[in-house]
């Protein structure tokens, strides 16, 4: 398979993910979105490494995987305290901070 | 056969993107996430990186999911009311996502990169297996490494911190 369908299937989920930030409400899918965004980069990382025929781009990958585990606990952290100080659960409800 | 594998598991891994973005029930969202992140794995294969997919398959499908699915049987899968609050979001994102589609397509496709329309360089046996990322992260990138699990050390902390039960006398 050439590299560019790679690229074009990454752009296309990365496009998935920002529509569905975009349009979901619930912090919870909002989270899951990113982790498309996230993944759909690794996948151009990757294919990126297979084109260059060097590894340091799946080392890449790897601490993007870090980086999103990072992000999934302390983004649920705070679903958690949200839903526990019993205010909803919805991104346009939460909005104390808007100026 | 790639071609076959390729596009089963690119359809695999645009149905899961789209199933977890169109799905009411946040549960099935997660579900849907599961079917995405084991089809890149699968990608992930068919670029010769073994190492890379093996981790997401664990990493990603096992651990993280289950702290998904934990989460979202805590905080219950709620469907979210039609309400919208800035007129037109849902005509106007999906228009948005198309451009930044098309638009991520062009900066790749037009780009004058060599490798564009090739299979990229015959490579090893060893590509990618564990033995030479494990090497390349202790001797190339041992900084990156340390750095990494100091961040994951600190959001674990911090997690407990922000979900931790409140202690007495504290208010809200």
């Amino acid at each position: 398979m050439s590299i560019e369908w790679y690229i074009v299937l990454s752009s296309l989920l990365f496009a998935v993910g920002a529509v569905g930030i975009l349009i979901r409400r619930s912090p919870v899918v909002i989270l899951l979105c990113l982790e498309l965004m996230l993944n759909a980069g690794n996948l151009a990382l990757v294919a990126f490494s297979r084109m260059v025929g060097n590894q340091q781009g799946q080392v890449f990958a790897l601490v993007v995987m870090v980086i999103a585990a990072c992000e999934v606990v302390v983004g649920l952290g705070l679903i958690v305290a949200i839903f526990r100080r019993k205010l909803p659960l919805d991104v346009d409800e939460l909005r104390e901070l808007r100026g | 056969m790639e071609e076959v594998l390729f596009f089963l598991a690119a359809f695999g891994a645009l149905g899961g993107a789209i199933g977890v973005v169109a799905m009411r029930n946040p549960f099935h969202s997660v579900l849907a996430l599961i079917v995405h992140l084991f089809s890149l794995a699968v990608l992930f294969l068919l670029l010769s990186s073994a190492f890379v997919a093996a981790a997401q398959v664990v990493v990603y499908a096992g651990a993280v999911m289950v702290l998904y699915v934990f989460v979202v049987a805590y905080v219950g899968g709620g469907e979210e009311s039609a309400w919208e609050s800035i007129p037109g979001q849902r005509f106007l994102a999906p228009l948005l996502g198309v451009a930044l589609f098309v638009e991520l397509a062009i900066a790749v496709l037009a780009s004058s990169l060599l490798a564009l329309g090739t299979e990229g360089p015959d490579v090893k046996a060893g590509f990618g297996d564990p033995a030479a990322i494990g090497y390349l992260l202790l001797e190339k990138f041992l900084v990156p490494f340390e750095a990494s699990s100091i961040l994951l050390l600190l959001a674990a902390v911090g997690a407990i911190v922000l979900a931790g039960r409140k202690r007495e006398g504290e208010s809200a």
